[in-house]
């Protein structure tokens, strides 16, 4: 039943995802495309956590750990940069 | 179909925890300016993964696997409301258009060639 539940919000989630990618491509300022690929990165996080949890195979949660990391740098990196124009 | 009580509780944590993201990305796609966007998409980041990886922690027990979510859910918790502070600051530093005219963008939006 758990897994069922997992299951069914993993494609709930993907689907946001997809609707995410839609204002990343749409958005009218650049901003906007940060926001929304911030957004699709902690949805994949927890997509990744769910995948371990349904498929039985917890090594998923350290990769879904070092993804965080990255994407919370990717949106420091790009909002220092459209900013100052350096990333310094 | 059998469920204890520790799956119950799991699935309705992963619930709402979805929920919590839908209504971040109705938010996104909605409204209409750039600083609301991350007004929405902040909290329903944070709401929605703290209650989804609660729920995991929940259904694991404690495990080491659990302590490394309740550091994934510590990270974000403290790291998206700072890069939604930063994509919003460097928003208005370039000067992106409020929807409403109250806000008065465009006397300060000079700023961001300054600093």
């Amino acid at each position: 039943m758990i897994e069922t539940v997992l299951r069914a919000g993993g494609y709930i989630l993907i689907v946001l995802m997809f609707v995410c990618l839609w204002r990343a491509g749409v958005g009218p300022s650049v901003p906007d495309r940060i926001v929304a690929t911030n957004l699709l990165g902690t949805k994949a996080v927890v997509v990744l956590v769910f995948v371990a949890l349904a498929t039985e195979q917890l090594f998923f949660v350290d990769v879904a750990l070092v993804y965080a990391l990255i994407n919370f740098l990717t949106s420091v990196g790009m909002a220092k940069y459209i900013e100052k124009g350096k990333l310094s | 179909m059998l469920m204890t009580l520790r799956e119950i509780i799991a699935a309705v944590l992963v619930a709402g925890g979805v929920f919590f993201f839908l209504v971040g990305v109705i938010g996104l796609i909605r409204l209409p300016d750039i600083y609301m966007r991350v007004h929405a998409t902040a909290k329903g980041d944070t709401l929605g993964l703290g209650l989804c990886l609660l729920g995991a922690i929940v259904y694991l027990g404690f495990t080491y696997t659990s302590l490394k979510l309740l550091l994934i859910i510590t990270f974000i918790w403290i790291t998206s409301p700072t890069a939604a502070h930063l994509i919003g600051k460097s928003a208005y530093r370039t000067g992106v258009e409020a929807a409403c005219g109250d806000i008065p963008v465009k006397d300060i939006s000079g700023r961001g060639n300054q600093t």
